[in-house]
């Protein structure tokens, strides 16, 4: 039984913000679908069905996927939700990759969204770790990823001045994205200045708590061509969770990276991803992940992965632009950013980035990440994948 | 685009909603627990397998998927793998800032355990020093019997 080929053909999203007072849950998911349908030139008539996410107990609704339906235009539909922690963005955009794939849909509807603002975040991330051994002595999530760059630097002697050089590329890329929260060059000194949370990350160095929504309609082969003049073919997935403890990572690596881009890249036959690739959306919630992850995915040498940022090759302009829209350090509506990450790729394949756009894209890579060191990639064409 | 909050009144419901939660331990970890919190000791299991010797203890191998019944005394001193100091205080931690949370792989074991590191300062930590465990006089089960991770002088 062979899959059906899939495509991207079109991206909608709300202009993110610490808060929005101004709409609730469900008037921010429908601003974000209205502005997907409009650009598919689609209606809600057209869509077969839909897939929804957020992170669980962030708002304190569970059964989003019902709650929702006068926003996500899920009434009378077929609809679920998925939710995957921080990957849930990203399992949302594999999740409505599967349900076109397997020939049972033919245009399907996928919405991720947050309203940070909402609750308490560290509170609300803290269920995310195991009852017993993990949260009674840790809490939130900057704690693991200090961990990891505490040990990545111990191993490669790199220094908090790499990682801010990180920020400071994302922070300048994010000028050039309406849609990003945050919108304000900084400077290294002003990174390395900025207040230290967990060492060795400063304030400067993570992402920030965001209001936001992102729709992406997905349709098969046949139907896709029609909709959009250059759909964004997605060439594969694959994703890698780990672990049950915090205490089993492999700090300084990131393990399930480094296992989803290797078969993600086996099987579209990509034998030089920096060479081949031509722009990576990444979700990289804090700025060492920039150095340490690039190495995973065999873009970089181990212990080089700040060589390579500095030499600006990760720029806008540079061999391989990372994260063209500001990435998840200059907007984070938890939620939504796996499926943001996946929708800036695909407007980076259809030409549709505008300010943010890297020329010529004819492969784009997204991942999504999750707290408990989780990973899922997608593989974006400007051609149709080969299988 | 900071208009589209013009003329907006922030109307607010608050949460009335408290959801308390009770875990049980189960099977492999209340054994653990038991002899933590008794003997003073620390269990791990053993994947005979894979050759590794799992704590905190596993009833499956996480890597093989074989059950795991045999039961294996680890030192209480090892070593730090990796570490981060909290500085910015959060309601959800268990005292004040600074903390120094470290990842402990004790003598035995070929994974770490997760805990507090004291008696000493945020600057001296470092990775690969050999840390002991430091048993509270009042145990009860939990984690905190071990009171913390104190510096092998
Ligand atoms: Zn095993």
């Amino acid at each position: 039984m062979g899959k059906k080929r899939v495509a991207i053909v079109g991206t909608g999203q709300t202009f993110h913000k610490s808060h929005r007072p101004d709409v609730n849950g469900q008037e921010l998911i429908n601003e974000a679908v209205q502005r997907a349908l409009l650009d598919a030139d689609m209606t809600i008539q057209d869509i077969d069905a839909v897939v929804i996410g957020n992170m669980d107990h962030f708002e304190g609704i569970n059964y989003v996927d019902c709650w929702s339906v006068d926003g996500s235009g899920g009434v009378m539909r077929p609809i679920i939700k998925l939710t995957t922690g921080g990957t849930t963005g990203s399992t949302l955009a594999i999740g409505g990759y599967h349900m076109i794939a397997s020939g049972m849909f033919e245009k399907v509807l996928v919405i991720g969204w947050e309203k940070n603002s909402e609750s308490d975040t560290t509170g609300a991330i803290t269920t995310a770790f195991d009852p017993v051994w993990d949260r009674l002595v840790f809490a939130g999530a900057i704690s693991g990823l200090a961990a990891e760059a505490q040990s990545y630097m111990a191993k490669y002697g790199a220094t908090d001045k790499d990682g801010a050089r990180v920020s400071v590329r994302d922070r300048k890329h994010a000028c050039n994205n309406p849609h990003a929260q945050l919108r304000k060059e900084v400077t290294i000194e002003e990174v390395l200045a900025s207040p230290m949370l967990a060492d060795p990350i400063h304030l400067l160095d993570v992402c920030p708590r965001t209001d936001g929504a992102c729709a992406v309609i997905m349709a098969c082969e046949g139907v896709a061509e029609r909709i959009a003049p250059q759909p964004d073919w997605i060439w594969a997935t694959a994703n890698r969770h780990t672990y049950s403890y915090l205490n089993d990572a492999t700090y300084g690596e990131l393990d399930s990276m480094a296992d989803a881009s290797k078969e993600l890249f086996s099987k579209a036959g990509i034998k030089d991803p920096r060479k081949e690739l031509d722009v990576i959306e990444m979700y990289q919630p804090y700025s060492f992940a920039g150095i340490i992850w690039i190495e995973d995915m065999g873009i970089a040498p181990r212990g080089k992965g700040a060589e390579y940022i500095w030499s600006g090759a990760t720029d806008m302009g540079g061999e391989l632009p990372i994260n063209p829209s500001g990435g998840v350090i200059a907007c984070n509506p938890i939620g939504a950013t796996g499926l943001i990450r996946c929708a800036e790729a695909a407007l980076q394949v259809m030409g549709k980035a505008e300010e943010r756009q890297v020329p010529d894209v004819s492969l784009a890579l997204s991942t999504g990440f999750g707290g408990c060191f989780w990973t899922d990639t997608i593989l974006h064409g400007k051609n149709k994948p080969a299988f | 685009m900071s208009d589209i909050f013009q003329n907006v009144e922030p109307m607010v419901h608050e949460s009335r909603i408290s959801v308390p939660y009770h875990w049980w331990a189960g099977d492999t970890a209340s054994r653990f627990f038991i002899d933590l919190r008794d003997s003073q000791k620390i269990m791990g299991t053993r994947c005979s397998k894979c050759s590794k010797t799992y704590v905190p203890p596993r009833k499956t191998c996480p890597t093989c998927f074989t059950p795991n019944d045999e039961w294996r005394e680890v030192a209480s001193q090892g070593t730090l793998i990796s570490y981060t100091v909290v500085r910015r205080h959060q309601a959800s931690l268990p005292k004040k800032p600074p903390i120094i949370y470290g990842l402990i792989q004790l003598e035995g074991a070929d994974t770490a355990v997760l805990h507090i590191i004291d008696e000493l300062k945020p600057e001296d930590v470092k990775i690969g020093m050999k840390v002991q465990a430091k048993f509270s006089s009042q145990r009860k089960g939990t984690m905190f019997d071990i009171e913390y991770f104190r510096p092998v002088h």
